[in-house]
């Protein structure tokens, strides 16, 4: 790897690791609950934070724990986790069309252990080409945030504040909002998409009285529906490289 | 109980890599066609904004400190766009509205 190359993949890992703070907190807040979660089924410490290490995935570690505590079979975790987690197959290709096709299969099989909501959010909306780096160093900062959190839960359960943890709660959906929204302002299409794809949300969760769906499965859903619907009536011309949109 | 938990965590770990790692590994081409390209790039945007709303109303201790943390994040994401600002933006008017109810 030439000097040129390493500068590059250092700036980028350095931006990562500033962007990947807010999503610690907010990791932290979440994987406390989860850590409480974990204590009250009978885990030890130990046990949640390699759980949430070997994992990385909210709600399906609250459906793991939901399976152990019921008692059921290994089958049934197996279709509950594929179930709950099977946006992160579409998330993972659309990533697959953001790093270069010349991207090493050892990167392939690293960046895809970090497929979370939150990191998938902000390197699948990087300018151009996505430099794995970027997950890295967001990784290295947010990933800490959520195994120790989960410790932290499970060892004292409930230390913080309850104002502070309800206050941080809203910081990865405060993240979520910095992603979508400046695209949104200068690309009427993503407008469109982001207001639709949020009313639609707000409609599925109301009827969920009457169609009970997990939230992960009306992610999917959803975002194959409008997202489908997008490309139809708007696909992108240019079949170069990028994003003019963000 | 205790005893399986590794192999419960063995079977849900692997499932949720392999769901991750499989379209990564496997597509190792640029996509072509331009409705599956057009789709790939709405995908985050939805996915976000899905996951976003209305669950962030329901996030905090009281719909009313969510509702203005939302309201506060989304002003922010609007004319600043910084990711730590929109984050921090949203907690610390959640705890404000908080400290008053």
């Amino acid at each position: 790897m030439n000097y040129k190359k390493r500068q590059e993949n250092r700036t980028w890992f350095l931006k990562g690791m500033r962007h990947g703070v807010p999503i610690g907190l907010g990791y932290f807040a979440v994987a406390f609950t989860l850590g409480i979660t974990a204590k009250n089924i009978g885990l030890t410490p130990l046990q949640s934070a390699f759980m949430s290490f070997t994992m990385h995935a909210s709600a399906g570690e609250f459906a793991m724990m939901t399976v152990i505590a019921a008692g059921s079979g290994y089958m049934e975790m197996a279709i509950t986790q594929l179930v709950i987690n099977l946006r992160y197959l579409l998330m993972s290709c659309a990533l697959s069309q953001k790093v270069s096709e010349k991207l090493k299969f050892s990167h392939r099989l690293a960046i895809s252990y970090f497929i979370t909501d939150e990191i998938f959010g902000i390197s699948s909306t990087v300018d151009g080409k996505l430099n794995p780096w970027y997950s890295y160093g967001a990784a290295c900062v947010a990933s800490p945030g959520w195994v120790l959190g989960t410790f932290l839960g499970a060892v004292v359960g409930n230390i913080l504040p309850s104002n502070v943890a309800s206050a941080m709660s809203v910081a990865l959906y405060g993240m979520f909002l910095a992603i979508i929204i400046p695209p949104a302002r200068k690309n009427k299409v993503i407008a469109v998409l982001v207001l639709t794809s949020m009313a639609a949300s707000a409609l599925f969760t109301w009827l969920s009285k009457w169609i009970p769906l997990s939230s992960g499965m009306r992610i999917l859903i959803l975002t194959v529906v409008i997202a489908g619907i997008a490309a139809y009536v708007h696909p992108i011309e240019e079949s170069g490289d990028n994003t003019n949109e963000g | 109980m205790k005893d399986n938990f590794y192999i419960y965590l063995l079977v849900a770990a692997g499932v949720t890599y392999l769901i991750r790692a499989l379209p990564m590994t496997l597509i190792r081409r640029n996509i072509t066609n331009k409705y599956i390209r057009s789709f790939l790039h709405y995908v985050p945007y939805v996915t976000l904004a899905v996951m976003t709303f209305p669950a962030i109303l329901t996030a905090t201790a009281s719909m009313i400190s969510a509702t203005v943390g939302f309201i506060v994040a989304l002003l922010i994401a609007y004319f600043d766009g910084n990711l730590f600002k929109v984050a921090m933006g949203g907690c610390v008017a959640v705890f404000l509205v908080e400290l008053f109810l």
